[in-house]
């Protein structure tokens, strides 16, 4: 009823061009926006630690990786290693001068991803689909290594593992065992929805266009004009960028503490499981995705204790795995453009409702 | 001038210092490598037959073992056992062919080979639900396999070789020369190899495809159970290794995708070529090179050598 | 439809491209041998000949997707070397595929802006923010890119994604990304191909018209005879890689090579 676009009418290209060009999704965009920053006046620690935090770092890392595998083609295995090179390069950069803001290290620390993603990304130019999967379980197990025996990294700690030293940005706690789940919350949040944004200019513009060119049909592309290495490793270096960022992220304002195992390939198929269920090239889809995957376990867990079923964490795990395997083969087989696909039909339906014809 | 000396000249004066051991070490190699060539076998299998590359082939090995050893843990007499097995692994191509490849017939490539990302981690749920997640000990005795070695002299020294790695590399031969015989000289094999080319011509002739499927997903399955039991026999049996199960798909870069030799050939290039490494040179940066060796050498194929040891140049189209 | 002209009529210019003794072969096989020709400013050239005669190859070549073993393409005086597809793209040489090759998973509005992709050039940090000169160029192209969808008349299937279009429809978008790159030399590689009666006259109105209006050079590849008689200005003809005739329809139809190869009189 109240979902219609009919009486608003465009009248210039620019308001065309528009990312969210019927009035109703930007007025949801902004109830949504409005929402989740005020979420800490009304919300526990649970649900600002354990839900929300690690939802909206994952959303982050499925966007990057939906940059590269569903925006432009390109299946990449080494998302972990990816998230592990922001993790570790923000710890170094904050070790190394802790006086500066570590919000500036976090995005700084992309951008050492970018370039170790790019690296990995040069021989896209002469392999594809499954070849180039393989190409990077290269760079997910070889980082993956440096991790563990470049002990430089991780500051010589006898554990091997990397903890997270106390920071201040502007007289507030922002990372460290003191800092609270309210500021961290609000730090991932904004960060998470600047970088959306930003790669939802990206894929609405002439950058999103090539990548999908490339995507869909590589010869042609070229023959357009589109150079397809600069492209490819632009992607592969974008991509890595958010996932270093996510990477930095999970360590700095989540665990607190990361020891090499958690950028292992478990978290390279994770995300991608992530980006396959929510929806491939739809930024949408790497939030749902994230939801879905993340927020399953959870619910496994705590919906039979308060029905007063004990359930085992094992089995929650084992389950887990069971239903995510189901799930991918259900949307490849249903509707492989994801859970965003299916928004956007009930969009649509709504958007006719109560006439379909 | 170290480095250098250290990279080039010694691990060789250490090699033809101690020839026993490095007879040792290559028998390693080829004997872990033969285990990669197997599981790379099973992807060849069915990316021959229905184009899907089977990222689960290695889980399939884990989930065999796991079944065998589950229902020995669980009382059922060995060969018992390994009946219900060989019909749980046909029931799961049954069932893959049924539930995945049927609704997914002519999609991409990389849809199918996602679609497969599904069925691993659907095994490896199931596998740990019914069986639990510890790791679980092969009872090779039961099977009629003896443990123990042979000690070689040679060399100067001693060589040992594993009883059960002797009689893994016959049954692997074995089994390689028989799937050679049955791709060229029988008349199903042929059909799968009509089903590779082109789905729907393979239609069009009157090949069944679901039968097909079916059957180069349970020879698959087969060769998996094979694997998964000398797999077993020389480590515990865990989901642990699907991560040394992935090590096939280097080796399958290497001999290229359709290649049954080439997928032998190529496993036991990386196996032998991984232990040397680790061995020689491993200690110069840390050890645990192992964990890597096979893809940046694959990685140095894909980009000099996209098509593999055995495969044909490909020539795009337009 | 016009009336086939004898001579080369005054909006013809000089040779904008020329091939000259082009031989291509794979691994053994010749899929082109010795063949040269040229294509002048301003005219339709058509390629025709047999199935495997080459001349899709023969398009493969002048854009730069294959690379001839032997012979020589000088395309605006310039004689060039190895060229990879996207310089050739930069030098205004554009072109449609015989299987449609449009982006399936993008609009059609969004095809067609792929196709200025070469022309605009705001760089990343705006692209970032999608604001000041980053959304002024897209609003430029857009307006180009509705003068090409008027042109087509498409309008109506502009936001509809390209997978869902009828196969008519597609190709016109696939001529329709080709135009904005404002080529030119634009190379259509059977554009009427698998059209009925009345899509072909379509097509072949909006070629006319391409070809009028804004004077691009146009090389097509096309079995309907009637089509390629009525639109082009010189024909070539080629049969298994061989040029064996050269010149206006109506000589080429008299040419006994011509009828032979297509008749298949044993040589």
């Amino acid at each position: 009823m109240f979902y219609r676009e009919a009486g608003q009418f465009k009248t210039s290209y620019a308001s065309d061009q528009a990312i969210f060009p019927i009035l109703q999704d930007r007025i949801g965009i902004a109830v949504i926006l409005v929402a989740a920053f005020s979420l800490p006046l009304y919300a526990n620690d649970f649900i600002l630690n354990a839900v929300m935090i690690p939802f909206l770092i994952f959303a982050l890392a499925s966007i990057g990786l939906n940059l590269l595998t569903g925006y432009t083609g390109q299946l990449s295995l080494g998302t972990g290693a990816f998230m592990g090179v922001g993790a570790y390069a923000c710890y170094k950069l904050t070790s190394i001068w802790p006086d500066v803001n570590i919000i500036v290290w976090v995005i700084c620390s992309g951008f050492f991803a970018a370039g170790v993603g790019a690296i990995f990304g040069l021989p896209s130019l002469r392999i594809k689909g499954f070849y180039l999967a393989i190409a990077t379980l290269a760079a997910q197990f070889f980082l993956e290594w440096c991790f563990i025996r470049i002990a430089w990294l991780y500051n010589y700690n006898i554990s091997g593992a990397i903890e997270v030293p106390q920071r201040t940005v502007l007289g507030v706690i922002v990372t460290g065992p003191r800092a609270t789940s309210e500021t961290r919350y609000i730090v991932v949040l904004a960060i998470v929805v600047a970088m959306t944004w930003i790669a939802s200019n990206l894929m609405h513009g002439r950058i999103g266009r090539t990548w999908m060119a490339v995507r869909d049909m590589d010869i042609a592309a070229e023959l357009m004009g589109i150079r397809l290495l600069p492209t490819k490793l632009m992607a592969f270096a974008v991509s890595s960028f958010y996932c270093g960022v996510a990477g930095a992220l999970m360590v700095f304002l989540w665990y607190g503490g990361a020891e090499p195992a958690v950028f292992n390939i478990n978290q390279s198929f994770t995300i991608l499981f992530m980006i396959i269920i929510g929806g491939l090239g739809s930024l949408l889809g790497a939030y749902l995705g994230a939801a879905l995957i993340y927020i399953l376990p959870i619910v496994l867990r705590f919906v039979p204790e308060w029905l007063g079923i004990p359930i085992h964490a094992a089995t929650v795990e084992h389950i887990t795995f069971m239903i995510v395997g189901v799930l991918i083969v259900f949307f490849l087989i249903v509707e492989p453009a994801g859970l965003a696909r299916l928004w956007s039909i009930g969009k649509q339906k709504l958007r006719v409702w109560p006439f379909p014809y | 001038m170290d480095i250098l000396y250290s990279i080039f000249i010694d691990p060789f004066v250490q090699m033809a210092q101690a020839p026993d051991l490095f007879v040792q070490t290559l028998w390693d190699g080829l004997v872990g490598g033969m285990l990669y060539a197997l599981i790379a076998l099973g992807f060849v299998l069915i990316f021959k037959a229905s184009g899907v590359f089977n990222f689960a082939q290695g889980i399939m090995v884990v989930f065999a073992a796991l079944t065998l050893v589950g229902l020995h843990d669980a009382g059922v007499p060995a060969f018992l056992a390994l009946l219900i097995t060989i019909a749980v692994m046909f029931a799961l191509a049954f069932t893959v062919e049924r539930v995945v490849l049927r609704p997914l017939v002519n999609q991409p490539d990389i849809i199918l080979f996602m679609a497969t990302f599904g069925i691993t981690y659907f095994l490896i749920g199931f596998g740990e639900y019914v069986f639990g997640g510890d790791p679980k000990v092969m009872p090779v005795e039961d099977f009629g396999l003896e443990k123990g070695a042979y000690n070689i002299k040679m060399l100067g020294g001693l060589v040992s070789l594993q009883k059960l790695d002797i009689v893994a590399v016959i049954v692997a031969s074995a089994m390689v020369a028989g799937l050679g015989v049955f791709f060229s000289k029988t008349r199903i094999g042929r059909a799968l190899r009509a089903v590779a080319d082109s789905h729907s011509a393979a239609l069009s002739v009157g090949i069944s495809l679901e039968q097909i499927w079916v059957i180069v997903w349970f020879a698959a399955g087969l060769v998996a159970l094979v694997t998964g039991i000398f797999w077993g026999a020389r480590s515990d049996v865990s989901f642990a290794l699907e991560v040394i199960a992935l090590k096939a798909l280097p080796v399958l870069i290497l001999g290229g995708f359709t290649s049954i030799p080439g997928a032998i050939a190529g496993g036991l290039i990386i196996g032998v070529g991984e232990k040397l490494a680790e061995f020689y040179w491993g200690p110069l940066v840390g050890g645990g090179t192992d964990a890597w060796f096979a893809y940046v050498i694959a990685l140095v194929f894909l980009l000099f050598r996209p098509q593999g040891l055995f495969g044909e140049k490909i020539i795009e189209r337009i | 439809m016009r009336a086939p002209d004898t001579a080369p009529r005054a909006r013809v210019g000089d040779v904008l491209l020329s091939v000259e003794d082009v031989s291509l072969s794979f691994g053994g096989v010749k899929a082109i041998s010795g063949v040269s020709f040229d294509i002048r400013q301003g005219e339709i050239r058509a390629i025709i000949g047999p199935n495997g005669a080459g001349k899709t190859s023969m398009l493969n070549v002048i854009n730069g997707f294959y690379h001839p073993q032997q012979g020589r393409i000088t395309f605006k005086g310039r004689t060039r070397a190895k060229m990879r597809p996207y310089e050739a793209a930069y030098g205004g040489i554009a072109r449609t595929f015989q299987n449609v090759a449009l982006f399936r998973g993008m609009s059609a509005l969004d095809n067609i802006m792929a196709g200025r992709t070469l022309k605009m050039n705001v760089n990343f940090f705006w692209q970032l923010l999608r604001y000041g000169p980053a959304m002024r160029e897209e609003v430029e192209h857009r307006r180009v890119v509705e003068e090409i969808i008027d042109f087509l008349k498409i309008q109506e299937i502009r936001r509809t994604p390209v997978g869902r279009l009828p196969y008519g429809l597609q190709k016109r978008v696939e001529l329709g990304r080709a135009l904005a790159m404002q080529p030119e030399l634009l190379l259509l590689d059977e554009p009427m191909a698998g059209m009925n009666l009345e899509e072909k006259e379509d097509m072949s109105r909006f070629i006319l018209d391409v070809n009028e209006y804004y004077g691009t050079t146009i090389a097509l590849i096309e079995h309907d005879m009637g089509v390629v008689m009525d639109l082009s200005d010189r024909v070539v003809v080629l049969d298994h890689g061989i040029k064996i005739a050269d010149g206006t329809p109506d000589e080429v139809k008299r040419d006994q090579a011509v009828i032979d190869a297509y008749l298949g009189v044993a040589h």
